[in-house]
């Protein structure tokens, strides 16, 4: 029972990343109908904002120390951050530690300007070719932004941690009148999981309650009528798929202190999410949520050791196998409307 | 419904085909070696010498390849006469004089392994056939040294393995023309066992997290065999993907299984995550069977280190040479300075153990061809085996000629709790002295294979 509850809680983790990045690909299918193979990018340009951030804020002035050496016997180079100059040592230090929260001001504007960039400059003009060349135009784009940012930050993880006030673990299992240490689950985590329900929570109420939303659901459903209507679809269709790049970028900024960001996490992330919105409905918002969370926790429960014990290599495999019952029984999804995206 | 032309179903056959078609390996069709009739492959006509060092420049491990070919790039300017001269100096045989080998300028070319052995063996492959390389070295993956290696044999070419670290590579897979100066599994455990009984105590209770591939099982095997015969016990023990990122549903079961030991087989990307997400789940300040719980790394890595950031303090691990060495430990690992200072004038940082091992094989390799005379592989193979060499950084080294693996000391180490730059970040417990860590060539972990006869190739 208790490893039940340990492995839901770490389900749900996983699930608030791959909802959120489900979540960013779907509202950009179900408005350009393009399938963005660059979405994993997306969440690890997040990452690296996260990391810019902190890289911005250490950036350093090096002042000779002559009471210590350095590794060759010559007098030690100290780095000593301009921020410490600016606001002093004690703030300076506070902000640096608060780097990844703060990151999240950071990322916002980064990620929808990168993301209108990235549709306007290239997405827009695959819209009328065929499937593949999409997808191979969006994957090509995918290699280019992870290359680009392992030239810059080199091919290890880079270590974000906390702010050291989330930086322990909370022991659940006392909680519940279990014995201590039997559910222990980091605070952090819990810090994303609630961070994902705003997120979630903030793109369906401005889908669902304001005027632009409003149009952009219009637009999903006819996008040539509302466009009769002398509305012009295509610049909100635009700035949604910046919103949709923000949601990505987000997830990927309060994801750093969970696993160190390398230039390779987005593709760790991008089939499994593209799993998830085909799954949970393609084009349904909810559905990405649902579906997102629901493989997240089966994920986690399929990697309990009684469960490998049984069916080995269960947890590498489980994700697609319900992805094909799912397909079988309903073709359309969990959440998928009839008629979308469909001749 | 929209206009636009995509459906569901065409969606998922285009998705599933490129899918398909990315999986697919690289392959590549075999060639008849070509090479000049002079007895052996490649044998290096006019004044120069071309070494081919195989490197990861892409992939999980592209820092390490950088630090490697950092490495190799030294040692051919030291070869060849320019900058201090650094182990040249201090190592005991004297045959490199700063004029290249025999004579021969050193040039040398380099390809990426990606860390995926059917990229190694292409690129070791376009060295050997293009470029005319004498001897291939580098590494960073037990699985790509094994392909390369193997691939060396066929070609009749010198491998001087770079970062490896599995059994397999001198063990069941080794070959007559491999050479390997890195220490591996068994000896991690060896040199890691006792100080694990004397700092944690010999009633404990471990699980291993394993990286499922072949230097994941041999380091988990030498590390259980030889805690066990101290009196451990091995309570379970689970592959993870190489894959694997998030570890957090592995690490979970952990606290609640009656452990209180974690050992993570793990290297690269997988142990900075499992380990990251370990000290998450309070593995560090948890207690179990009313002993503070502890964790273990076999494998330490500086660079590794950097990415594991603060939750790397306190935790043990081995190493095959550390920076710090000579200075800490004394003159016995004379060497390490010399190596240490050319490469951080260069650089501007200390070397990593995969930069030293690197620029050591390559030291080797020169000095085996002036020895022996001759370019010719069996007649460096007859040079390189059962040599006894000191003066490059790890005290008095033997090759040995049943297996081709060099046996010294190995190094322990342990993340520092207070390190003063991102370069301090190990510090050394222990040096195991090299008869503690020495083992039968027929030993069981080692067993299955045979070095068979040099090849000289053409």
């Amino acid at each position: 029972m208790d490893a039940l509850i340990l492995q839901i809680l770490n389900g749900l983790d996983k699930g608030s990343a791959y909802a959120l990045i489900a979540l960013g690909l779907t509202l950009i299918f179900g408005t350009l109908g393009v399938v963005n193979f660059a979405h994993g990018a997306l969440f690890m340009l997040g990452a690296f904002c996260a990391v810019t951030l902190n890289r911005i804020l250490t950036l350093s002035h090096t002042v000779v120390d002559e009471s210590r050496t350095d590794f060759l016997g010559n007098p030690m180079k100290v780095d000593v951050p301009y921020l410490f100059d600016i606001v002093g040592p004690d703030t300076g230090a506070k902000l640096i530690e608060w780097s990844v929260p703060l990151s999240i001001l950071f990322a916002i504007p980064v990620m929808i300007l990168i993301g209108v960039v990235m549709e306007r400059g290239l997405i827009k003009h695959f819209y009328k070719r065929p499937h593949a060349d999409q997808i191979l135009v969006t994957f090509g784009l995918a290699i280019v932004l992870q290359e680009v940012v392992k030239y810059f930050y080199g091919a290890n993880p880079i270590p974000t941690p906390a702010p050291s006030a989330f930086s322990g673990s909370f022991d659940f299992g006392v909680l519940l009148g279990f014995d201590p240490y039997v559910i222990i689950y980091p605070y952090w985590r819990l810090v994303y999981f609630a961070f994902a329900m705003v997120v979630i929570a903030a793109v369906f109420a401005f889908l669902q309650f304001s005027t632009f939303g409003m149009v952009v659901r219009a637009g999903m459903a006819d996008r040539e009528t509302v466009g009769l209507l002398g509305i012009n679809i295509d610049r909100r269709f635009t700035i949604m798929f910046g919103i949709a790049a923000a949601v990505a970028g987000l997830a990927g900024v309060m994801y750093t202190p969970i696993n160190p960001p390398n230039y390779h996490m987005g593709m760790d992330f991008l089939v499994l999410s593209f799993v998830v919105v085909v799954v949970g409905g393609m084009g349904s918002l909810p559905g990405a949520v649902l579906a997102g969370f629901l493989l997240g926790i089966l994920e986690s429960l399929a990697s309990m050791g009684w469960v490998i014990d049984l069916i080995p290599g269960i947890n590498q495999i489980i994700i697609y196998l319900v992805a094909i019952v799912v397909l079988l029984t309903r073709p359309r999804g969990l959440m998928g409307r009839k008629g979308v995206m469909e001749d | 419904m929209t206009k636009s032309n995509f459906t569901r179903r065409g969606l998922l056959k285009t998705g599933t085909a490129a899918g398909a078609g990315l999986a697919m390996p690289t392959i590549f069709t075999s060639k008849v070696w070509g090479a000049a009739h002079t007895g052996f492959t490649n044998a290096p006509q006019g004044d120069t010498v071309t070494l081919g060092f195989n490197v990861p420049q892409s992939g999980p491990y592209a820092d390490e390849g950088a630090d490697e070919l950092r490495a190799f790039q030294l040692a051919v300017e030291h070869l060849n006469g320019e900058g201090d001269g650094g182990m040249m100096q201090t190592f005991s045989s004297k045959t490199l004089e700063g004029n290249g080998i025999m004579g021969k300028k050193v040039q040398f070319v380099s390809g990426d392994t990606q860390t995926k052995s059917d990229a190694a063996r292409a690129s070791a492959k376009s060295m050997i056939e293009k470029d005319g390389a004498i001897m291939i070295s580098g590494g960073s993956s037990s699985g790509v040294a094994v392909a390369v290696q193997a691939l060396c044999q066929e070609a009749g070419i010198i491998f001087m393995a770079g970062l490896t670290h599995a059994n397999d590579t001198t063990g069941k897979d080794k070959k007559a023309n491999g050479f390997r100066h890195f220490f591996n599994s068994y000896m991690s455990g060896a040199a890691l066992a006792p100080i694990l009984a004397k700092e944690y105590g010999k009633d404990r209770k471990a699980y291993h997290l394993t990286a499922d591939y072949n230097w994941g099982y041999t380091t988990e095997q030498a590390i259980r065999e030889s805690t066990e015969a101290l009196g451990w016990e091995t309570v379970n023990s689970v592959l993870t993907p190489l894959t694997q990122t998030d570890f957090s549903s592995y690490i979970a079961p952990v606290l609640n299984s009656g452990a209180d030991v974690l050992v993570l087989n793990h290297y690269g990307g997988n142990m900075v995550n499992s380990l990251t997400n370990a000290v998450q789940f309070g593995l560090r300040e948890a207690t179990a069977n009313g002993k503070k719980f502890e964790i273990v790394v076999p494998l330490y890595s500086e660079l590794m280190a950097r990415g594991a950031g603060k939750n790397i303090a306190g935790i043990l691990g081995s190493q095959n040479w550390d920076w710090k060495l000579e200075n800490e430990k004394g003159a016995r690992y004379t060497g390490t300075n010399a190596f240490v200072k050319s490469f951080g004038e260069k650089y501007g940082f200390p070397p990593s153990q995969a930069a030293h091992t690197c620029y050591v094989q390559t030291l080797l390799y020169a000095d085996a061809v002036n020895r022996a005379g001759s370019f010719n592989p069996c007649a460096v193979v007859e040079a390189l085996e059962g040599f006894e060499f000191d003066g490059m950084g790890n005290g008095p080294t033997l090759y040995r000629a049943e297996d081709h693996q060099c046996f010294k000391d190995v190094v322990v180490v342990r993340g520092k709790e207070n390190p003063e730059n991102e370069f301090d970040l190990v510090e050394i417990v222990e040096v195991t002295p090299v008869d503690q860590v020495t083992y039968p060539p027929d030993h069981p972990q080692f067993a299955g294979g045979a070095l068979g006869e040099c090849n000289p190739g053409a």
